[in-house]
Parts: C-alpha cells; structure tokens; sequence
C-alpha cells in the first residue's frame, strides 16, 4: 500500500507541469494559434522562477515571475504571428530555440544552488483519512492550484461568454471578425494566458518536483504537452488526465529496478517520448476524430485587413 | 496612424532583402547587449566575429561547422518547400553517426579503403531509417510528423548514450563513456594542411548541388514547390501527397545522417554521448535564413558556423557562456520572421480625411 501511494503521489507531482502547460496550449489553441514555443516558455519559467526565488529568497515571489516570464516568451510569438503574421511553425521553434540557450545563459550561476522547494500543504483533520488524506489532502498548493485551473479553464470555454467567442474565433476567425469581434486581441490574451501556464509548469520542476535548476531541465516535456493535446481531443479533463499517465510513464523509470526490471536506465529513460509517439498514433489513426475536434483555423494566419 | 497594407504582389527584393535586414538587426541587438553587461562592444564584436577566423585555421574551423549545417538544411528545405515539418534532424544526426560508426567500430582493425564509403552509406540510410517512422506514421496513421520527429530526438540521443556507456565503450577506455578510437582508414581525410577541415564539406557542397538540380530540375521536385505553394492546386492536380510526405522526410534524414557520420568520422573520431552541439536544430534556421535556396543555405551556414565559433571564442576572450551562441540562434529567427512580414505588407502611413468623400478622393487610398 505504502508503495502504491508513493508511485501514485510520483505521478501526481510529474504530471502537474504537463496539466499546466497542456492547458494553457489548450486555450491558445482553442483561439487557433498553435504555439509549438511550450518548452522554450516552460523552461524561461522554470529558470526566471528559480533565480528570483534563490535571489529572494520567496518561492511564491519565484512562482509570479515565472508566470511572467512565460507570458513575456508568448508575448514575444504573439508580437510575431499576430501582428507580424509570422508562420507559426516557424516562430514556435524560434521561441523553444531561445528560450533553451537564454535559460543556460540566465541560469549558469545557479546551477548548484539548493532551495527547499514549497512543501506540502497537510490539510489539518482531512489529511488524516487513510489512503485519500495522503492522495488529496496533503498536497502542496501548486497541485491544488493545477485542479482549480481545470475547473477555471473548463468553466471558462464551455460555460462563459467569453469562452463561447475565444472558440468562435477558433473555429472561423473571419465569421468572428465580421460580427465585430476583435479576433487578433483575443488571440493576443489567449497565446499570453498560454505562456502564463507554461512559465508556471516550469515553475512547478525548478521549485517543487526537483527542486534545483539543470539546463534544458524541462527535457521535452513542453513538446509532451503539446501532444498531449492532441491525446486529449482538445477536452480539459482528458488533458489532465494524460498528464498524470505521463507523469506515471515518466517515473516508471524510477521504480522499475525495485520492480525487478534489469534494463539500462537510458532505455527506460526513452519511456515517455515513446509512449508519446505511441498515443499519438493511437489517437489520429481515426482522421475523423482530430479533424472534428481541432479547431478548424488551428495554426493558419488570420489578418483582418488582407 | 500606420497601416499594414497587403502588396499587390509579393517584393522579390524584401525576399532577399529581409535575410540581409535581420542579420543586422542580430547583430545590433548583440553589440547592444556587449554594453548592456558592460563590454566594450568593438571588443565583443571582435571576438565574436572578427578573432574566429583571422587565421587559416580559424577559416578551416568555419568549414567544419558549416558543413553539417549546410547538409541538413539542404536536405530539411526539400520538406519545408512542401509544408512538411521535420524537426528531427538532430535524431537522424545521431542515428546516422551511430549506424555509419558501428560499422567502423565493428571493423576496428580494417584497412580496407571502402570502410568509409560503406560507413558514409551507413549513415545516409540510418537518417532516413529514423526519418522513416514519422514519415510511416504520418502517411499511414495521419500521426503529426512535428511531434513525432521531435521526439524521436531524445530517443536517439539515449539510446547513443546507452551504447557508448554500455556495450560500445572502449575496453581500454578506464570506464570512459566513450567508444574506441575509429581506425585510420575510417576517418574522413582532411583535404587543407594544418586545419581540420575535412572531406566532409566537398561533401556536402555536392548534396547542396544535388538538392538544388532535385528541385529545380525534377518532376517530384517541382510538385513538391507546388504543394508548398498552393496546397489546394496540388491536390487538385493529383499529385501524390504521400510519396511528397517520403520524400520530403527522408532527404531530411539523409543528409542529417550523413552529416552525423562526418561528425564521428571526422574532427570526434570516436562515438561520444554526445555528436552534435545542436545542428539539427541551428540547421532549421539555417533553411529558413538562407530562403530555402541552395546559395542562400550555403551563405547561412556559413553566418551560423561563425556564430558557433564566435560562441567558443567569446568563451575564452571575454567569459562569456557559450550558451549565448542559441541566444543569438534564436533571436536571428525571431528578426527574420518579423522582416518577412514586409515580402507581402507594406507599412503605410494612413492620413485620416476630413470626411468620407475627402476619404474616397484621397490619393493615400487606392
């Protein structure tokens, strides 16, 4: 039992930057930008995060400014693809390509600083329930912050307003336009609202699930996210969900030797990039599923004057 | 007020302009960057562009460098031509180095003067073999060939490193993750005394060549600038979609491998955790910054090889990490892309009119 728990709360703790990178890119591509940027945000975050939290001394003051930094690293692609109708493949790459040799570069002086980490929350009374007081009441706040995101984000496209146009100009962004709906402004807030998330994955590795800086420590998985979105047909819940079965994918590693698995640990190491490959084909083997799910402008410039 | 305004027609010279704009612009920024972190930038810029290569030695390093680029983009600017996103280079690379070094590790003690041939063979058809399953997947499952090439970056990159820890380490090698040395007869000759400039950039030259005839010349080549062109046309036309999706994938993986081979058998020697500073991914700008065009892609490989070196350089005379190289990587991007926004807009300056007939009279409207 003790085990189970162990692997379980793992799994939590590596998906939790997947679930919040994935939403972001979900709602930026809800908007139609497809942001292929996910690991050169991810990673400013989690480097920005790290150094203002070492400097200061404040995780949660780390926590805001890798936000930041994200939203800044979006704001950068949205300047790019939106105003300056930049192909968005291509800017994407360029933010990840940035992104990964600018966070070396702010982080070689902390690459072997120590922090704390922000440690679990243990809810008083609740957390002393057998089996889901260790599983859901003794957290720390970033995971709890992760499941209000799902209920904000799932809320906020499928029940607001504002969800209902962020969609509209997703799907037909020069039907939105004509009906007076200001599509480049929305998609602007979408892409930075991405980026947010991101930066806020980040924060999650550099200062909770390590928590130390390592360069390129976001190791690909800004780009899981991104599939990750795709496994998920677009839906909140289900990106969340293949968040925790990567996160279980991704520690498996960990606990495969106990389990009497002798095989290197770079091959176990490959696990998450090849199960990733794996749902993806899965999941858009059925042309029709992807097709009626993606949004239909997804990763298409839209410019209201041309 | 300015307005963006679409041109009549695409400017041919904002085409060639724009690579030209952004490079100085890249520039720009690093020059003000060297005084922002207290540099004196005629120093900075010194080291960074002028010191790599103020010596024939330094020339040749900027041979070695360019080499692969010049190869994978090439190779890479066939499936761009055609909207076929291959990102996996840098996996192909390593793949590439590990069939085409296998093969010299497995005859350590040869001579034979086709060990090199052989590996550089190795190497191609390792670089598309690992370009093959995205191009399988997304022909046959539809599976995006972006995240799945990516992907395949970080298992080729560990899998290299489980051999050169495990069953390919030197056994004289005191525990080393590395291989053995290759043999003589598998190492690429080195084609200018006293540098290391090797076979490897006559090679690539020539797949530049090779590239530029497929394209230009070829009926596969010339559907293939169709569908990147116009997509519904080409569909319209019946042109093949997924022998495109082959092709464009594995010319990508050819050349990334064969540049991985020239790598290990050339100026490593050995298989290490590690063959590539990136190539795979700078060779992506590299396609993008020289317009996809075969001059254009030699004269960016060029550009990025010195920004490589100007990396290591700025290292040793003045401190800095070399991880600014990818800074800069990053930021030629990011200006290339917003220039380019002027191939097909242009900025005009909107004077608002008194009313809506003076608007309608205004010669500022077309």
């Amino acid at each position: 039992m003790e085990t189970v728990i162990a692997i379980a709360l793992a799994a939590l703790g590596a998906g939790t930057p997947l679930v919040f990178a994935a939403l972001g890119e979900l709602v930026t591509e809800k908007s139609g930008v497809l942001n292929l940027g996910v690991e050169g945000m991810m990673v400013m975050g989690a480097v920005c995060g790290f150094v203002v939290a070492s400097e200061s001394g404040s995780l949660w003051l780390g926590v805001l400014v890798a936000l930041l930094a994200g939203a800044a690293m979006a704001g950068l692609f949205a300047v790019l693809t939106l105003t300056f109708q930049a192909n968005q493949v291509a800017a994407g790459l360029a933010l990840t390509i940035f992104g990964v040799g600018a966070s070396a570069y702010i982080g070689l002086d902390y690459t072997s600083v120590a922090l704390s980490g922000i440690q679990p929350v243990h809810i008083p009374l609740l957390s002393e329930l057998p089996l889901i007081g260790a599983l859901v009441f003794s957290l720390d706040p970033l995971i709890y912050l992760s499941f209000a995101m799902l209920g904000a984000v799932s809320w906020f496209l499928y029940r607001s307003r504002f969800g209902l146009v962020l969609r509209a100009v997703g799907e037909a962004p020069a039907s939105a336009h004509a009906i007076g709906y200001p599509v480049i402004r929305i998609r602007y807030l979408a892409v930075l609202f991405g980026g947010a998330m991101s930066g806020l994955g980040g924060a999650y590795l550099a200062l909770v699930y390590t928590p130390l800086w390592v360069e390129a420590m976001s190791a690909g998985r800004g780009w899981i996210s991104l599939a990750l979105v795709v496994f998920a047909t677009w839906r909140p819940l289900r990106v969340m969900l293949g968040a925790y079965l990567f996160g279980a994918v991704t520690i498996i590693q960990f606990h495969a030797q106990a389990m009497g698995v002798d095989l290197p640990s770079q091959l176990l190491s490959m696990l998450p990039y090849l199960a990733t490959i794996v749902v993806l084909v899965l999941i858009s083997r059925d042309i029709k599923t992807v097709r009626l799910n993606a949004p239909a402008s997804l990763g298409m410039s839209y410019h209201p004057a041309a | 007020m300015f307005r963006l305004e679409a041109r009549p027609q695409a400017s041919k010279s904002m085409r060639y302009l724009s690579p030209l704009i952004a490079v100085g612009l890249t520039v720009g920024c690093g020059i003000a960057f060297s005084v922002f972190i207290g540099l004196h930038p005629g120093d900075a810029f010194h080291a960074f562009f002028v010191a790599p290569i103020d010596d024939l030695y330094g020339l040749g390093e900027l041979g070695v460098k360019a080499a692969p680029l010049m190869l994978i983009a090439t190779g890479l600017a066939i499936g761009f031509r055609s909207n076929i996103w291959n990102i996996g280079a840098e996996g192909q690379l390593t793949f590439g180095a590990i069939c085409g070094g296998g093969l010299a590790l497995y005859f350590y003690d040869s001579e034979s003067p086709w060990l090199l041939p052989a590996m550089i063979a190795a190497g191609a058809l390792g670089g598309m073999a690992w370009a093959a399953v995205p191009a399988f997947l997304r022909t046959r499952f539809n599976t995006n060939e972006i995240l799945v090439s990516l992907m395949l970056n970080y298992v080729a990159v560990l899998f290299l490193s489980y051999l050169v820890h495990g069953p390919w380490r030197d056994p004289e090698g005191f525990n080393f993750p590395e291989s053995r040395l290759f043999p003589d007869a598998a190492m690429l000759p080195v084609i200018l005394d006293d540098t290391r400039l090797h076979l490897g950039l006559p090679i690539a030259l020539g797949v530049v060549a090779l590239g530029w005839l497929f394209v230009r010349k070829s009926f596969i080549g010339y559907q293939m600038r169709v569908a990147g062109l116009a997509g519904a046309a080409a569909l319209y036309a019946g042109f093949n979609r997924k022998r495109m999706i082959w092709i464009g994938l594995l010319s990508g993986g050819g050349a990334a491998g064969v540049a991985g081979l020239c790598e290990v058998a050339g100026p490593i020697g050995q298989l290490l955790p590690s063959v590539s500073p990136g190539y795979g991914y700078a060779a992506i700008i590299v396609a993008f910054v020289g317009r996809l065009h075969p001059l254009g892609i030699v004269l960016a490989s060029l550009l990025m090889s010195l920004l490589y070196l100007g990396g290591e350089s700025a290292q040793m005379e003045l401190g800095l990490p070399s991880a600014v190289t990818g800074v800069f990587q990053g930021v030629l991007l990011f200006f290339l892309l917003a220039t380019d926004l002027f191939i097909n807009f242009r900025v005009r300056l909107v004077v608002r009119a008194p009313s809506l007939i003076g608007e309608a009279a205004s010669p500022w409207k077309p």
